[in-house]
């Protein structure tokens, strides 16, 4: 405990509750109130009414849903495999060589989102790699904006994870696949699930890159708030965030459920 | 799939070691290091390592942290890939082969026995991983439990078992696999003093049970080893700079360092040397001569050390053919059942290990020792093996 005190505890807390109100409660709670504002032309909102949420749940708003939740979900997926065996693939190589590759790994996270999604459409944009108007070029753009993180958790959770359960189960006669299986992966689960979490979340939330490569057919929840607003319909994006929040929050929570074995009873 | 482990060919045994010994008996191998050298980044760990471990003998590598003891086990279990030298289980040469394929049964320091399986899970993982049948692991399981004494714990996780009963678990899931060597890192360094010398007695009993078992034990406790140990091979700077039965070892260690780290021996300069003949000798010792044993054939007229364990310098006179050694006490420590005194001769410590003493001495006051020309030996400076 960093504070002994009564009331030094008190005021630390205090100044912590403050600031994450400030923080974290302002902007959310302006949301959750534009959400549900028929009018906002004083401090407070009034003509309180469900109607935005009413439309966020119907035609293309649910459509959006759909799409945001699907593109998650396979972009997290993809980059947890990809992830987890670049980890593993890197984990015996030398400090330098490994450090270098992680390097290479986080610059995807390091630019602009909006410039990721640039390149895609530079990139994918002549034959033979054609992929420009299609799904999977919203889809590699969140892979490679999410797999950074992917790999460092996972890389995260090996290097915690003591080589002695591999050796003496390759001393038992596990081959390397069997290992994997039964001793590596259930022994790192509660960071594959984190991992994928983290991604899952940064999926459902990514703009910047599939607003500049998403076909028409193919519209996330992020580019249809960001439409709305546009159009300056900011109490149906308020509730389409709301929408978006809750339900990115339930997958997550769901997500933390999952029982792992190599956690603590 | 390994024959063993096909079917239900063995009958569950009526004696529970009967079956596991039987396969031990079957597959009972030596280890051999020829010329082994292991190096990390070209800094060399592990030295031109020739060592032979028999079938059925608990050979115990001991030295300080660095010395290679561990790197040595490590080769054999296939998690190093020596640069140098080839190593042999039984007849096979191993040296390329991988770990899973060897063989071996490993316990090590932190019983990394898996959290997420049970204890009877545990056990059974080796025999699943090699493709056992069914009724072999439903046979096999409890029988190893049982010979650990963990029978009852069969469902209880790694969690929720004391570090003995892990290291226990750890004991019986190397064995469920009949491996044919048995490979010791340090597998007691992790438990107290008191549940260590509990489960040194197991070990001692286990290997009574299954006599044909082939054990190398790494620890730099040298009780553990010379309790264990048909042999002991003393490690330094990646080389072995002794080897020899663990009896022999400890009372006529091969050269210094053998003699200091086995045992903590009392190390006296000593000159002119004079065989006397019955594997004795005369030496010199500031103006006195002492006789003790020359084991290793010094010849005359060298300079050596005169080697005599703590316990074996009495205050009185043992026989009448005894040496005597006048010095001075440094310091004197009652430890419950015995004491310990200090004694400085012309700089040079001595250990005394007696009795608790009704009137023990007090620092700076002379006293003089004995010690049996039987129970001193002369050692070499230097002197590679036993």
């Amino acid at each position: 405990m960093l504070v002994w005190s009564r009331t030094g505890r008190a005021l630390t807390w205090a100044f912590a509750l403050l600031l994450f109100a400030v923080l974290y409660g302002l902007p959310i709670g302006v949301i959750a109130l534009a959400s549900i504002s028929g009018q906002w032309n004083g401090v407070l909102p009034s003509h309180m009414t469900l109607e935005h949420y009413v439309n966020a749940l119907q035609g293309d708003s649910l459509e959006q849903l759909h799409v945001s939740l699907w593109t998650g979900f396979v972009a997290s997926a993809v980059a947890l495999v990809s992830g987890t065996w670049a980890a593993l693939a890197l984990r015996p190589l030398a400090r330098l060589p490994k450090r270098l590759l992680d390097v290479v790994f986080f610059i995807p996270s390091a630019v602009p989102s909006v410039s990721v999604g640039l390149g895609l459409l530079v990139a994918f944009s002549r034959p033979p790699l054609l992929l420009n108007g299609t799904t999977l070029i919203v889809l590699i753009a969140h892979f490679v904006l999410i797999s950074a993180f992917t790999y460092g958790n996972v890389s995260a959770g090996l290097a915690r994870l003591p080589i002695e359960f591999e050796q003496v189960a390759e001393s038992l006669g596990a081959r390397p696949f069997y290992r994997l299986r039964r001793v590596t992966l259930p022994l790192v689960t509660p960071y594959l699930i984190a991992a994928f979490s983290l991604s899952f979340a940064l999926s459902m939330g990514e703009l910047g890159a599939t607003v500049m490569v998403y076909p028409p057919g193919w519209v996330t929840m992020p580019v249809g708030i960001f439409a709305l607003s546009d159009r300056g319909a900011i109490f149906d994006a308020a509730a389409l965030t709301m929408v978006l929040a809750i339900s990115t929050s339930i997958v997550l929570v769901g997500l933390s459920h999952i029982p792992t074995r190599a956690s603590p009873r | 799939m390994p024959a063993d482990l096909a079917g239900t060919a063995n009958a569950v045994p009526a004696v529970v070691r009967v079956g596991v010994e039987r396969a031990a008996d079957r597959s009972s191998s030596g280890i051999g290091f020829e010329d082994v050298t292991v190096a990390y980044n070209g800094l060399v760990v592990l030295d031109s390592l020739t060592l032979a471990v028999n079938p059925g003998e608990i050979v115990a590598l001991i030295g300080p942290s660095g010395s290679g003891k561990t790197t040595a086990l490590r080769a054999v279990a296939g998690f190093v890939r020596p640069v140098r030298g080839r190593i042999t289980i039984g007849p096979r040469d191993v040296t390329n082969v991988a770990p899973h394929a060897r063989n071996i049964g490993m316990v090590v320091q932190n019983y990394a026995l898996f959290p997420h399986m049970r204890a009877e899970e545990n056990v059974a993982f080796g025999l699943r991983a090699r493709g056992a049948a069914a009724d072999v692991i439903r046979q096999r399981v409890p029988e190893c439990l049982r010979l650990v004494g963990m029978a009852s714990y069969a469902k209880r996780y790694p969690r929720e078992l004391s570090g003995g009963q892990q290291q226990r678990v750890a004991i019986a899931r190397a064995l469920a696999i009949r491996p044919q060597v048995l490979l010791l890192d340090e597998p007691l360094s992790a438990l107290d003093a008191q549940i260590r010398r509990s489960m040194l007695d197991e070990l001692a009993k286990l290997h009574r049970e299954l006599p044909s078992l082939t054990v190398l034990y790494v620890t730099h406790d040298q009780t553990e080893a010379l309790t264990l140990a048909d042999h002991i091979g003393i490690m330094r700077d990646g080389k072995l700079v002794a080897f020899g039965d663990a009896q022999s070892l400890y009372r006529y260690p091969p050269n210094r360092f053998s003699a200091e780290f086995l045992g903590r021996a009392n190390l006296l300069p000593v000159q002119a040397l004079v065989a006397t003949g019955g594997g004795m000798a005369r030496v010199r010792f500031r103006d006195g001569a002492f006789v003790a044993r020359n084991h290793h054939a010094l010849p005359d007229g060298g300079e050596c050390l005169l080697c005599v364990r703590p316990h074996d310098l009495c205050l009185a006179p043992p026989d009448a053919a005894s040496n005597a050694l006048t010095a001075t006490v440094k310091s004197v420590q009652w430890q419950g059942d015995m004491q310990s005194v200090e004694l400085d001769v012309d700089g040079h410590l001595l250990r005394v290990s007696c009795a608790p003493m009704h009137a023990p001495p007090s620092p700076g006051a002379p006293l003089t020792v004995h010690f049996s020309a039987t129970q001193a030996t002369l050692v070499p400076e230097t002197m590679v093996r036993g």
